[in-house]
Parts: structure tokens; sequence; C-alpha cells
């Protein structure tokens, strides 16, 4: 796999409006009210740091816990199978479903099967993929995919997804009542979940200690999935290891204020192998290793495999909110992304990656797990220009770095940039400049230098 | 080739690492709010959800759930196996739902369950598949969900929560559901809309 470059595709992305439009008012809006449920806790930063301090202690005995939990989930009655990458995972899954001879599975929204692109290895299977979630739903009647990792559909407004049903599962349907949307969709996949004789999942954690899987959710369609179906198939990275079950008492207080900014989201789903009577009576768990391990190598950038995918970081990146998930080329968008797709999937592959971020430092500050995301950039962007071996990048950075390390050197290149900016400045922005840096503004507009500082306004007031 | 076990674990097992510290756990794992506080903060956050939550005594829970089934129009109530029958409402056709399959779930009015703990700060129950809640799909197919929670069932933090269910995963791997609120989706303008594919309506009845 490899991903278009950020650039070219941000330009793109950059001149649709209405994803624009959209894509402000929702991450607004999810900002202010994770802000909310978050000053609402005295002891939020102590959670942050017990999360970040848990999931360390995970990568550093990630392969005695993965042994702990298969033998604990294997006690409880679960299957579980091991995959090097997304193939073998995807084999697995279409393995499963061939064994009970099913051509369609519904699945819970997944950005690990996303990731593996799981839809395509069964089709080619002759097994149909089912997404539930109501914004999955969407694009896969769509063909489009993912902008955002919680609200997929972010970039489709009301009347764009009224029409999209009426062209497919509701025929007719008139209004583009929000209520009216969901029921349509309601009606439309109940009857898939009563029949579906299998359900596919990713999962949130898994508990080493008790072998336990865990999927956090709002529409009750994870529920459906892991519940109804007599077989279950879930994936899991095996990055999501949790190794207590109390420490879920950390990240199901991180992971909701966190993502939807709720205290708690609607449903969450525990459960430990089969239980007679109730759910599926067939049970299999992949664990995933797919370019984790690589990340894990990188003593610097491993941190990003603490992530437990909520989105914080998405909402409030300059950069994200401005060019939307699709520019990123890659499953995960936004500041994760930029530091966990490169490493995944290689360096080499997704060299514009690190670079598409500001360095502003906002996704460190609402991060619930601590990752450091700007230092992680960094590091990846000294990988990015070794592996390329370009010098000159390599030269521009190092002056940036020697500009930036003496107040006074960074005074003169300020008053230089003033002077040397006019003829491309106009309304407080820089759109183009000349080569060599017209590739850091082809897809930004960069605001200029001000006519004053602001150190020597403060020392002249 | 190796097998994928041998050879992801043989992968982690080549990486350096150093050993972590335990980690630190500074936050609150006990509250400190009076039981009528906690009980009171709970109605407050689970209605915040838009759960419907009403507060009777011990003794009016069965007339509670009478005027519930009644304002929803429901008829035919599944039930868990063990339901206690001073909670089991006149006046309606209860059905056991462990002798229903998935489509029979699916013609029920409503379900009435108990639960196993109740966590005030986050406004959340959870089930764990006790005789008294049935099984998971019971309150999931159905379009209403009654839960009755007993006031000594409430804590006020989520740790506290969490510390009680431990024990019945460990011993006993029984399922866990936490709700908290109907089922909702906010993907269409960030528009919230209650009951996509869970229940829509989840009413609960705060006993004592
Ligand atoms: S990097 Fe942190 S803020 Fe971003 S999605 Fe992952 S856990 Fe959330």
């Amino acid at each position: 796999m490899k991903v278009s470059p950020f650039p070219a595709a941000a330009e793109h992305e950059l001149a649709n409006v209405q994803l624009r439009r959209n894509l402000r008012a929702a991450t607004d809006t999810i900002q202010s009210k994770r802000a909310r449920v978050v000053a609402e806790l005295p002891d939020w930063e102590a959670l942050r740091d017990a999360g970040s301090e848990i999931k360390a202690d995970v990568l550093a005995r990630l392969d005695e816990l993965l042994v702990e939990f298969e033998t604990a989930a294997t006690a409880a009655g679960a299957h579980v199978h091991w995959a090097r990458d997304g193939a073998e995972a995807g084999a697995i899954v279409a393995r499963i479903a061939r064994e009970h001879d099913v051509d369609e599975v519904v699945k819970v929204k997944s950005l690990t099967t996303d990731e593996i692109q799981l839809n395509d290895v069964l089709a080619t299977a002759g097994v149909r993929a089912i997404e539930t979630d109501f914004a999955e739903l969407i694009l896969q009647l769509d063909g489009d995919w993912s902008s955002h990792i919680l609200v997929p559909a972010i970039h489709r407004n009301r009347t764009e997804i009224r029409d999209l049903f009426a062209r497919t599962i509701a025929p007719g349907i008139v209004s583009d009542d929000p209520a009216d949307l969901a029921e349509a969709s309601r009606v439309y996949l109940r009857e898939r979940f009563l029949r579906a004789k299998m359900g596919v999942s990713g999962a949130n954690f898994g508990i080493a200690e008790t072998g336990t899987v865990c999927v956090v959710e709002s529409e009750g369609n994870g529920r459906m999935c892991t519940t109804l179906p007599p077989v279950l198939v879930s994936i899991l990275g095996i990055e999501k290891l949790l190794p207590r079950f109390d420490d879920l008492e950390v990240f199901l207080q991180l992971l909701p204020r966190s993502s939807t900014g709720e205290r708690m989201n609607p449903y969450t789903s525990l459960w430990t192998g089969v239980t007679s009577g109730d759910g599926p009576q067939e049970l299999h768990i992949v664990l995933l290793d797919n370019g984790r391990t690589r990340v894990l190598r990188d003593e610097v950038g491993r941190q990003a495999l603490h992530c437990i995918r909520c989105s914080a970081c998405l909402n409030v990146c300059p950069v994200y909110t401005r060019t939307g998930g699709h520019a990123y080329g890659s499953v995960y968008p936004g500041p994760i992304g930029a530091i966990l797709t490169p490493q995944l999937i290689g360096i080499e592959n997704a060299s514009s990656l690190p670079y598409a971020s500001t360095l502003c430092g906002a996704c460190y500050e609402v991060c619930p797990v601590k990752i450091d995301i700007p230092r992680v950039l960094l590091h990846l962007r000294a990988e990015a220009v070794r592996a390329r071996g370009r010098s000159a990048e390599r030269l521009t950075m190092r002056i940036v770095g020697w500009t930036f390390e003496s107040a006074r050197r960074f005074t003169l290149a300020q008053r230089v940039a003033r002077t040397a900016q006019t003829p491309f400045a106009r309304g407080g922005l820089v759109r183009r400049l000349p080569p060599p840096l017209s590739g850091w503004t082809r897809s930004r507009d960069l605001r200029a230098v001000a006519k004053t500082s602001f150190r020597s306004w403060w020392a002249g007031r | 080739m190796s097998d994928a076990r041998t050879e992801v674990l043989a992968r982690i097992a080549a990486i350096p690492r150093e050993p972590a510290p335990e980690p630190s756990r500074d936050y609150r794992v006990s509250g400190e709010r009076s039981a009528d506080e906690v009980v009171e903060l709970f109605c407050t956050r689970a209605a915040d959800y838009r759960a419907e939550v009403v507060r009777v005594d011990a003794a009016a829970v069965a007339t509670a759930i009478v005027r519930i089934l009644a304002a929803h129009g429901a008829q035919r109530v599944g039930i868990g196996p063990g339901l206690r029958s001073e909670w089991r409402p006149a006046g309606c056709e209860l059905v056991d739902e462990s002798a229903l399959d998935v489509a029979g779930l699916d013609r029920l009015d409503g379900a009435i369950t108990g639960c196993t703990v109740a966590v005030a700060e986050t406004g959340t129950i959870v089930l764990s598949g006790s005789p008294e809640e049935g099984r998971r799909a019971l309150t999931l197919v159905p379009d209403l969900h009654v839960c009755v929670v007993m006031r000594e069932q409430i804590v006020e933090l989520l740790p506290e929560g969490i510390r009680l269910l431990g024990p019945l995963v460990r011993s006993e791997g029984r399922p866990l559901t936490l709700i908290s609120g109907p089922s909702a989706t906010s993907d269409i303008e960030l528009d919230r809309v209650e009951g996509v594919h869970g229940p829509r309506r989840l009413a609960v009845v705060v006993a004592g």
C-alpha cells in the first residue's frame, strides 16, 4: 500500500466547500462538548497519566500479555487466531465464513478491519460484508470512504444522505429529518441483523487477565452484531490489550469523554468467551500484527501504539479541520494518522504524512493517553529525510532549527521575511511562495509574518 | 515457514524494551458524596442522556412500571426468567425471554429487567446476564427497555462499579453491557437522534 501524497490530496479537498463547512461545524461542536465533560472531572490529568502508563506497560510486556490473553480467552471458550498481516487475517475470516457456508456477514465499524481492507478480501471470497454503523452504511452505499475516525460521514449533509437513501435502501423517502433518516436505516438493517449467521467486529480493548473483548459504541449495531449471530469473529490489533480488568476503570473514562464528548457512550459490550444460552456460541478472536511490531521497534515512535482511536486530536488539528480526512489518503487520518500510517506501512510509502502538521501541539494537549505527537512527527520527518536522502530539505530544516534556537536570529529572520514576503502577501495571507518554497503553500495558506511581532509589541507597550 | 503465532511473538521478543514502572493511579477510586446525593446524581445524569427516570418507594415498583408501559402502549413485554414477582406489573402479558428466539423478541413491545450495578457520575446501568436481567438480546431487540435500579445498587464513580464487576467476569465470565441512555447516532450533521438499532426508549425506575 502506498498513499497519495498529502499535498496533492489536500489541494483537491481544500476546494470542497461543503466538506470544509460540515467538518468545521462538526469538529467545533465535538471539541466544545469534550472540553465541557473533561472539565467536570477533577482527576482528568491523573487519568491521562494512568492511561499513558498502563499503555507503556502493555508495550513493555506485550508478548507476555498476548499469551496471557490467549490462555484466558481459550479457557473461556473462544478460538484465538494469530495473523502476521492483513492478508492472513482476511483469509482467517473468509475461512470461518466458508466453514459455516455464510455468504453475508454483518459488521461493526472498525478501523482495524478497514486497515486490512477486510470487506474486499471477503468479497473476493464471495462473502458480502454489510456495514451497520449509520455513517459506514452511508459510505458503503455511496462507494465513498471514511473522512473521520468517529464520524466517518462528517462530510455528508442531510440532503445528500436523503438523496442517497432514496436511490438505494429507501425508495421514495422525502424527509431529510435526521430522525427519519435514522429510521430508514433501522428498518433496512434490522432484517439483516435478525437473519445474520455471522458477525464481524473490531475491538476497543482486550483484557489479558480475563480474555475479555470490549466494544464501545453508540447506536446498538455493535450489540446487534456481537450478540445476535451464532458465530462472531473479532479482530484485535495486538496493541489493544490492557493487562487487567480493572484497567477499564481508566479507559472507559478517557475514551467516551475524549471521543464523543459524552460522560459515557450509550453502549459498551464486554464478553468473555462463550456464554451458554446468551449470544454467539462460536467465538473467534484474531490477533493482528500488520506492522504493529514494526512500530514497536522504534523507541520514539512506538507511543503511537498507545492510541485508543478517540479522534480528539483530529478535532483540534488546524490542518485536519481544514483539509478533512481524505487528504491524508490513509485509514488513519489527522495527527494520529500522520504518525501511525507511515510507521505501519513504512516511511518510504507515506513520506509526506509527517509534514501534514503545523506542530502546534494541540493534539498532545487533548490526547487522553498523552502521545507526544509533535515529537514523533519531528522524529519521523528526520526519518523521511534520511529515507529520501534529500539534502536540500535537510539543509532547510537545519536552518530553521538554527534560526529558532536563538532569539536574536529569530527576530532578524522575521524582519527579513516581512520584507521578502511583500510581493506574495494578500490580506494577511501568503497564498503562493516561489520555488523552492512553493511546495509549502500549495495546499496551505500561510499567515503572513505580522508587521509588528508579538514580542516587539509587548516590549513597546 | 513458522506459524503466525510463533513469528509474531518472536518479532516482539526481539525488540529491546525497558520494563515499565508500575502505572500511577492517582485518580479517584471512591466517591465523597452522601448516599442521597449519589442517588440524586444518578437520576440527573441518566436523564441528561434522555433516559426517562422515575423515583418510587421500593413497594411501588410494579405500579410505576404499569404506568410506563401504558404511556408507551406496550402490551407484550419480555422478562428474564428470574424477575422478582413484586416487580411484575399487572395487566399486561409477560413473556419469559428464555422461551423466545430472536424473531420472537422482535415481536415484543418492550422488556423489563433489573440491573447489577449503576454508576451515578456517568448515568450508567450495567447488566450482567443474571436471571433477573435475561440474556443480552432481551434489552436490545425490543424498542422499550424498563430497568429497575435499587438505590443500594448505585455507586458514585466508575472505578467503584468496575471493581464490583471484576469478580463476576473473573469467576463466571459473565457478559456485561453498560448502558448510558438509549441508542443514539450523531452522524447526520451531528444532530443527536435517539434510537437507531437498540431500544429507542430507556425508562429507569429508581427504587427505595
Ligand atoms: S492519538 Fe490520542 S487523541 Fe489522537 S486518536 Fe489516538 S488517543 Fe485519541
